[in-house]
């Protein structure tokens, strides 16, 4: 089936069996590698890509379910709001504050807290561990992703208040 | 982990679905798909035909019309959380959703897909059978309609038509002044479909007079279940006589058990949580 | 070096890594794509135990997409055994079963297609003929003589079984006030990274060369892989580039490897490998120990333990795997922090019925030590003491290092009581045990937890030769190349794969250290094998120590050659410069800058001393400090570092649901000098967090006929951020002598002693009612299901 998704703003045109998630589509139709597949079933999180703004798991859409929606992956997450041109706030915060080890959950993790924050400005630290809870990451006992993201949060309610945005 | 390949079709009316499936024995309806895709991508699940009732019309509604709430299928449990129609009328709903899986989960599943899922620990079919709904099905040209608790036969088992389509979920609006309710499971992690989780709405008259009490069970059993709890009405309720009441209902119910938790640790937690959803319900009524 | 003038080390900068994750830009091996490429999927045989008379794939070869299929038959002609390092000619491992399956999910066929799809869609024509056979699934009744053999040829289960007497043990048991015996059970858990194992195998037949991308954490990888394969070393490449989502020891996929680089040079073809996360839990070799011990111990009143009597018992499953040495390494802390004068060690390793362990972080540590550590509880309950006060009693004091324990080694230094003592500013114990008595006051289970361990590190084999008296290696090495090119900039090259511990900021961090150069400014470059020095990979927490070791030594070869070329310009000694902020100064004023460096040692040959060579590079391999004897009277000296941690925990639950949740955890940790505050303190979290996981969660779990129940992530539970509380980490360091900085390792941190910490504390809640768990992971219905019995037995009035 010829199918046609948009893929951080860019219309992706491809042949593909109506068996392909969108997890697959991303990386071997598209080429995306950043979007990492970790069960396949729906459990680990590893997939999660944006979806019209909303976290969803890449693995449990087929491809073909998603004409129409807007999907954005870690490739395309600092198009939209970036300060520096290279990471947004969100994968800096992630680099200062270590939120990661191997860099396995990491793509599915930052999508998750980009989620987060856009409708929770100040999340708790409670509130972002139920956040991320659907992402499993066996590295880093969430410690310090929690620390990233509350940095993210700080300096995205500073941004957004402060006239200067720079 | 890759599905076997099957056909897809997206019609955009009820009539289309039902065509589809009349025509094709082997297919089955996608919803949110957070429940089929992992049975098809370990091929526990091998349809021809998958077929996408996302764009069927009105299948994303919510409405109440006179005493009753219609809900459609595809309506995705973040959307029903945030309905204030649902915060209104169906609080118990509200209570029960965010302990299914988890944000991401809740994004694309839906109402209609967790209900024929009929997962033995869904929250969604629990609230259901507890509160009465009646469930709207298409099978070629007959409608019929299923009330919950006839519904759920068994472990992933319903009375659906192997050619229905849940079109439409009733849940009737409680006629009293007064409705509390309380939700509580538990489960090994937090978000995980849970060991045992317990239901409850109360409905109380103008006069402060309890009319109704009802409490489901799911998880523990192999389908949710309504609990018959009789002999509270010629005695003031509280709590403990609840908990006997509770127990005594429970007493000849035969509960799953399993490596993750015992059909005994089931029962015990199950009559904790009941406890402490009646708490919650009475405390909504200002009751106790 | 001191360590107050340092200039990037042990300081808080952020990891270097960092930037290219969280841009999605890591090169995993599911992102290696290569052209022409075929995938693989694997049909499984469902049965504990078969003889294999007849496997018909024709229908399956008739699938469009389908190239070819291999079998077990066909492996077993082409190449050799898997290679398994201990004595046991007939336990032999192929990546296929040959002729037998000897556990449910074993691989059986592998199916080529042009899709992993297609493959999978071929495995479902795939028919299979078996014969069932008897099988065993636990431990103790595969060692009785009664039981079906795994191996029918090896003439029983037992791979491994060797008794040590190290010290006066039954002089010390008799003269002992009292003897406690006791048996605990670790479950089969696993470190279960979120990638799977992966690898991509790429065969040139022109040039006879076969290029490995695999997802690895192992030594000796491309030895192995030419040793089965009967190539050359030489004939093998494996890439150092590709990023590990994940290892803490597991990722060894030897067996995957050999077969798509056995299927490449066949078909002639690049091969696609990434296991699904059936296969991966299934038969991926990616279990971890499953172990019984019955321990005594011998104390005095006092609370005085003089020694111990243990015996481990592992669950090796199918096939040797590396499970046999996990009983081995725990030999080198087999005291724990303790004064213990004499032991007896009993380890036995069988094969059952089940999947095949590989290593896991700690290498047999974790379970070693929980069950010393409750042991130790035990004691305290035992003579109605506090189970700090007798931890205080027993533990070797600052001024007793270096300290040689019963079976040989010799631990470096440490001061456990200051550590203790910081802990406690931060959450102090009584406190604690305060809260704890309010909370039970109100009908809550509340139970404080403790656990103090070691984390043996700087990795040696050193086990081998002592469970096997055939192996004889006593070397085991590390190593660093850096170059400084002519525009004077500094390439690091290393010599591994990383999963997530920052060898590359490890690096560039101790060779900016010493070079007083800007660790951001230096490139590291992880080149394939061929270009690699001999090392021996991330495992027995070593990276810190050797690989840091070699880069500093490396480092070191540079500075000395800038001095020397210094001395010839200046004409002055060695003792008249300093070399600073990447120059050198003499102490008449004059400087020889890096630029003046670069272009004396690249363009100005002239200028050099006679003799000396041009350029500007050394290279570093590194033998592990202390390591390097052979066995003698059954006693080893292991790892030259000993890492300490203390938890501290308190626990909750209600007496009916019991679901324990952690109200505090604070762990201290003395690694010596740390080279990275956030790597290190991110890998104690996440260690504390896999602890939690095997401690509460985590189990492959079978049922009675021989089917793995925990196969999916739905069953096989990890802990969410849900279950994970804040971690309180304090810091101490206690520098190591035998390290450059007196680093010590720290890789395995957190999950040495958190399942002996959770398990204390629960036990302790329970202590009020006589009651104890002795098995991991606590299942919240075991909990209550004991209380429930125990209140029907009239004995509990709540
Ligand atoms: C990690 C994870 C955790 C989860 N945790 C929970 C949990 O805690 N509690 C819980 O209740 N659920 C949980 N779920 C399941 C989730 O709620 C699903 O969304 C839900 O069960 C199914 O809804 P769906 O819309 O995704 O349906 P689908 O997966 O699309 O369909 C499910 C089934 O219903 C059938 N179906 C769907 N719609 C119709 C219709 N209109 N008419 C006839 N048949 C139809 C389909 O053919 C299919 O057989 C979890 C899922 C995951 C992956
Ligand atoms: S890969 Fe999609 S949730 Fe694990
Ligand atoms: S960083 Fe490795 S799994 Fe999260």
């Amino acid at each position: 089936m010829k199918i046609e998704i948009n893929i951080n703003n860019n219309i992706e045109i491809h042949e593909v069996e109506p068996r392909v998630t969108l997890l697959d589509f991303i990386r071997d139709n598209v080429g995306l590698k950043g979007t990492h597949a970790g069960c396949e079933h729906g459990v680990c999180g590893a997939c999660t890509v944006l979806m019209n703004g909303e976290a969803v798991r890449s693995c449990l859409v087929l491809a073909v379910q998603s004409m129409g929606d807007k999907i954005i992956t870690i490739e395309g997450v600092n198009s939209e709001d970036s300060e520096s041109g290279l990471l947004n706030i969100i994968q800096d915060a992630f680099c200062e504050k270590h939120g990661l080890q191997c860099g396995y959950c990491t793509s599915g993790m930052i999508l998750t807290a980009e989620a987060l924050l856009k409708v929770n400005t100040s999340p708790t630290r409670e509130e972002v561990r139920e956040a991320i809870s659907g992402n499993i990451c066996r590295c880093t006992g969430y410690v310090q992703i929690v620390d990233s993201i509350m940095l993210a949060a700080d300096r995205l309610s500073k941004r957004n208040t402060s006239p200067d945005k720079s | 982990m890759k599905p076997a390949p099957f056909n897809y079709e997206r019609p955009k009316t009820l009539d289309a679905v039902c065509d589809f499936l009349a025509k094709n024995s082997n297919s089955l309806i996608l919803a949110g798909g957070q429940s089929l895709l992992p049975m098809l991508s370990m091929r526990l699940s091998r349809p021809s035909l998958l077929i996408d009732v996302a764009h069927v019309k009105g299948f994303e509604e919510i409405k109440k019309i006179g005493n009753t709430i219609n809900i459609g299928p595809m309506v995705r449990q973040s959307v029903a959380l945030e309905s204030s129609v649902l915060k209104n009328h169906l609080p118990l709903l509200i209570k029960a959703l965010p302990f299914v899986g988890h944000p991401p989960i809740r994004v694309r599943g839906t109402l209609g897909g967790s209900l024929v899922q009929a997962d033995p620990s869904g929250e969604i079919p629990l609230v259901a059978v507890t509160l009465g709904a009646v469930f709207h099905i298409r099978d070629g040209n007959d409608n019929i309609e299923i009330l919950a608790r006839d519904f759920f036969l068994g472990p992933m088992l319903t009375a659906m038509p192997s050619s229905g389509c849940l079109y439409k979920i009733s849940f009737p609006v409680s006629k009293y002044s007064k409705i509390g309710c309380g939700f509580h499971e538990i489960a090994s992690r937090k978000s995980d479909y849970a060991f045992a989780s317990t239901a409850v709405q109360i409905e109380q008259n103008e006069n402060g007079k309890i009319e109704t009490i009802s409490l489901g069970i799911g998880g523990a059993l192999d389908y949710p279940q309504v609990i018959n709890i009789s002999g509270y009405n010629e005695k003031k309720i509280n709590l403990k006589l609840l908990k006997e009441l509770i127990s005594e209902a429970l007493l000849n119910i035969d509960f799953v058990g399993d490596f993750h938790a015992s059909a005994s640790y089931r029962k015990r937690v199950t009559i904790k949580l009941a406890s402490r959803s009646f708490s919650d319900a009475l405390k909504e009524i200002g009751y106790i | 070096m001191k360590r107050e003038k340092f200039k990037f080390l042990s300081k808080d900068r952020v990891p270097s890594e960092n930037s290219r994750f969280v841009s999605g830009k890591g090169n995993f091996v599911a992102d290696i794509d290569r052209p022409n490429m075929l995938h693989v999927a694997i049909l499984p045989c469902h049965e504990p135990a078969a003889i294999i008379k007849k496997i018909d794939f024709s229908k399956a070869l008739e699938l469009k997409g389908v190239v070819d299929i291999v079998t077990g038959d066909e492996l077993l002609n082409a190449i050799k055994p898997l290679l398994n390092g201990l004595d046991t000619p007939h336990v032999k491992r192929y990546p296929l079963a040959i002729k037998r399956v000897r556990y449910a999910g074993e691989w059986v066929c592998a199916v080529v297609a042009n899709s992993r799809a297609v493959a999978e869609d071929a495995l479902e024509k795939i028919s299979l003929e078996l014969i069932k056979q008897e099988f065993v699934l636990d431990a103790e009744e595969a060692l009785s003589d009664k039981s079906p053999n795994v191996h029918p040829d090896h003439g029983s289960n037992i791979l491994l079984e060797k008794k040590f007497i190290w010290g006066e043990v039954e002089k010390d048991f008799d003269k002992s006030d009292h003897i406690l015996n006791y048996t605990v059970k670790w479950g089969r858990n696993s470190t279960v990274p979120i990638e799977t194992f992966g690898v991509v195998a790429e065969w040139n037949n022109i040039e006879s060369i076969l290029d490995v991308w695999a997802s690895i954490q192992m030594p000796k990888f491309s030895d192995h892989i030419a040793t089965v394969l009967g190539l050359k070393g030489n004939d093998v490449r494996v890439h150092f580039d590709v990023d590990v989502g994940g290892s803490y020891g597991v990722k060894r996929g030897i067996k995957h490897t050999i077969l798509a680089s056995y299927i490449s040079r066949k078909l002639n073809r690049p091969i696609k490998f990434i296991e699904d996360r059936l296969e991966n839990m299934r038969a991926g070799d990616a279990h971890g120990p499953e172990r019984k011990f019955n321990v005594s111990l011998a104390f005095d009143n006092n609370g005085k333990i003089n020694s111990m009597k243990m015996r481990a018992l592992d669950n090796a499953g199918a096939y040797a795997g590396r499970a046999p040495f996990q009983l081995g390494k725990p030999i080198g802390a087999i005291v724990g922090p303790y004064k213990i004068s004499s032991v007896e060690y009993e380890a036995i390793s069988v094969t059952t019925n089940k999947a095949v362990q590989e290593a896991v972080r700690g290498f047999g540590q974790a379970p070693t030590n929980y069950a010393l550590e409750t042991g130790v509880d035990k004691v305290a309950s035992y003579l109605k003491v506090d189970k700090l006060d007798l931890r205080k009693l027993n533990f070797i004091k600052a001024s007793e290092f270096p300290y040689t324990i019963p079976s040989g080694s010799e631990y470096d230094s440490g001061d456990y009581l200051t550590v203790l003592e910081k802990v406690f500013k931060e959450t102090n114990y009584k406190d604690l045990i305060n809260k704890r008595d309010k909370l039970r006051k109100k009908g809550i289970m509340a139970g404080v937890g403790i656990a103090s361990c070691l984390e043996p590190s700087g990795g040696n084999s050193s086990f081998e030769p002592l469970l096997n008296e055939k192996n004889k290696t006593t070397t085991w090495m590390e190593s660093c190349q850096i170059n400084v090119d002519a525009l004077g900039d500094i390439i690091v090259k290393i010599h591994t794969t990383s999963s997530g511990q920052g060898h590359e900021t490890l690096v560039s961090t101790i060779v900016g250290e010493i070079l007083e150069v800007s660790p951001e400014k230096i490139r590291v470059s992880r080149p394939n094998s061929l270009e690699s020095l001999p090392g021996n990979s991330p495992v027995g927490s070593r990276m810190a120590i050797m690989l840091g070791g070699a880069a500093a030594r490396a480092a070191d070869k540079i500075k000395s050659k800038i001095m020397e070329i210094a001395k010839f310009k200046f004409g002055v000694s060695k003792d008249n410069l300093i070399y600073k902020n990447a120059s050198v100064i003499s102490n008449d004023g004059n400087v020889l800058t890096w630029q003046q460096i670069i272009d004396l040692c690249h363009r100005q040959i002239n200028e050099l001393p006679s003799g000396m060579d041009p350029g500007l590079a050394s290279f570093d391999i590194m033998q592990v400090p202390t390591g390097g004897k052979l066995p003698k009277n059954n006693k080893v000296h292991m790892y030259p570092c000993y890492s300490f941690e203390f938890h501290l925990v308190l626990i909750t639950f209600d007496p009916v649901i019991c679901k324990p949740n952690i109200l505090s955890y604070t762990v201290g940790h003395d690694c010596g000098t740390v080279i990275n505050p956030s790597i290190v303190t991110g890998m104690t979290y996440g260690g504390v967090a896999h602890g939690i996981g095997a401690a509460l969660f985590e189990e492959f779990v079978y049922d009675e006929n021989g089917q793995l129940m925990t196969q999916s992530f739905l069953d096989y539970l990890m802990p969410s951020s849900n279950e994970i509380p804040e971690i309180k980490i304090v810091k101490h360091c206690t520098p190591s002598p035998h390290t450059y900085f007196g680093q010590k390792g720290s890789g395995e941190s957190g999950y040495l002693g958190a399942p002996a910490a959770i398990s204390s504390a629960i036990n302790d809640a329970l202590n009020p009612l006589k009651l104890e768990v002795s098995s991991l992971p606590i299942r919240m219905h075991f909990v209550s299901d004991l209380i429930a019995s125990h209140e029907n037995n009239g004995k509990f009035k709540k």
